[in-house]
């Protein structure tokens, strides 16, 4: 697989949130305003970034059998430096993330790709692949979030342009977040259908 | 009183998957049957009342007088991974039909965000703050947590037995309609918004 390839498939056909349904959690609970959003895609982004690059520098060190533990470790380490941080340079999105970000070291994502990937290929490779991912993951974030924070508050990274009589609240709370990501998720799929099926008939005619 | 508030507060109005979005994993993948269901929230119950225990211990006589309260994540993570573990070793030896029953979903907790969630959110929680973090507290509210999942993972088991005999859009199949379920579950369960009053 070439470079160019391993950091952009997370970005659309394999998108961790979207497609692969991992990392649910703080797809549906960060997604209130698109800033938040951006915040949790970077701090994912950098965690998933860092453990790669150590999972795979030391993969040849760590015994196969107790693997998962020495995984979470380093994860769990990165997780508490962007945790200390976050709370010593931006405490207000340390307040609004608030356990989400301790809970990053859960994301199946990052454990997802340690395993999958970074414990079996080499170091820019792990390195491309975790940005790449993370990337998927922030853009799934953002599309959810400028979904929510457009209809629910009238407004976009903060600059309002609807009046807040006009706001759709239920898209800000709990509801809303489930029923935005499982149309948007729809879309995707029905998108992906119409593709490939075009794709079998252009097939067929050439034959 | 303020254990029977405090409990409907965790059962209903905080509901840990539909207004936290906590434990989403399981609630979207062990939901295709009641019973799996059923299952799934015991498991989830006994390993998060035993993981709240030992880790708001922990929190309470190690962490804090030591203070070193930063490495609170490492700790509890590596706390509920072993004892999930250990939890999986004595069951399998001491009661077989209980692990019958619980084994399958055992694994699955580790990496279910719910447990570790709920263990850093009980030493934030302001009515067990307010009781010196006791740790019979920070139990208690663990398992009305737990009971909260439960309801709404066998509530929705419910619904998509149901969905399986309904005709749905093709790109809506699977996740998508899930989700959306769940969103109008959400909003059922709004309805029990100021059902307590906020302390």
């Amino acid at each position: 697989m070439s470079k160019v390839k391993i950091l952009t498939k997370g970005f659309f056909k394999e998108n961790p949130s979207l497609i692969l349904v991992l990392g649910m959690c703080p797809t549906l609970a960060v997604t209130t305003s698109v800033n938040n959003a951006i915040g949790m895609g970077a701090a994912t982004t950098f965690v998933l970034l860092m453990s790669n690059l150590i999972i795979s520098l030391l993969k040849n060190v760590i015994p196969d059998k107790v693997r998962i533990p020495c995984f979470i470790v380093i994860i769990a380490t990165f997780v508490s430096i962007v945790d200390l941080i976050i709370q010593g340079f931006v405490p207000a999105l340390s307040e609004s993330l608030g356990v989400f970000i301790p809970l990053i070291v859960v994301n199946c994502i990052v454990l997802g790709r340690a395993e999958a990937f970074a414990s079996k290929n080499g170091v820019i490779d792990s390195i491309l692949d975790g940005l790449g991912m993370g990337i998927g993951f922030t853009i799934s974030l953002i599309l959810v979030a400028a979904v929510r924070e457009i209809l629910g508050a009238g407004s976009f990274m903060g600059f309002q342009f609807i009046p807040s009589d006009y706001n759709i609240l239920i898209f800000v709370l709990a509801p809303g977040a489930f029923l935005v990501l499982g149309f948007i998720m729809a879309l995707m799929r029905h998108i992906i259908n119409r593709v490939t099926e075009k794709r079998k008939n252009k097939m067929c005619a050439a034959k | 009183m303020e254990y029977i508030l405090m409990i409907i507060g965790a059962v209903l109005v905080n509901n840990i998957i539909l207004v936290q979005f906590l434990g989403i994993c399981p609630f979207l993948g062990v939901s295709s049957k009641v019973n799996t269901a059923l299952g799934m929230g015991a498991a989830v119950t006994f390993v998060m009342a035993l993981a709240t225990l030992v880790t708001s211990a922990l929190q309470k006589y190690v962490l804090v007088p030591l203070n070193i309260t930063f490495l609170q994540t490492i700790v509890f993570i590596l706390v509920i991974a072993s004892l999930v573990q250990m939890v999986e070793i004595m069951l399998k030896k001491m009661s077989p039909s209980l692990y019958k029953a619980l084994g399958v979903y055992l694994p699955l907790i580790t990496t279910n965000c719910a447990v570790l969630g709920i263990a850093i959110k009980v030493t934030e929680q302001p009515l067990i703050a307010a009781h010196g973090f006791s740790i019979i507290d920070s139990t208690i509210y663990s398992v009305a947590i737990a009971i909260g999942f439960t309801l709404a993972i066998v509530i929705f088991a419910g619904l998509r037995e149901q969905m399986e005999l309904v005709d749905i859009p093709k790109g809506m199949k699977g996740v998508p309609i899930a989700l959306i379920t769940a969103g109008i579950l959400a909003m059922a369960f709004m309805g029990f918004n100021g059902l307590v009053p906020l302390p």
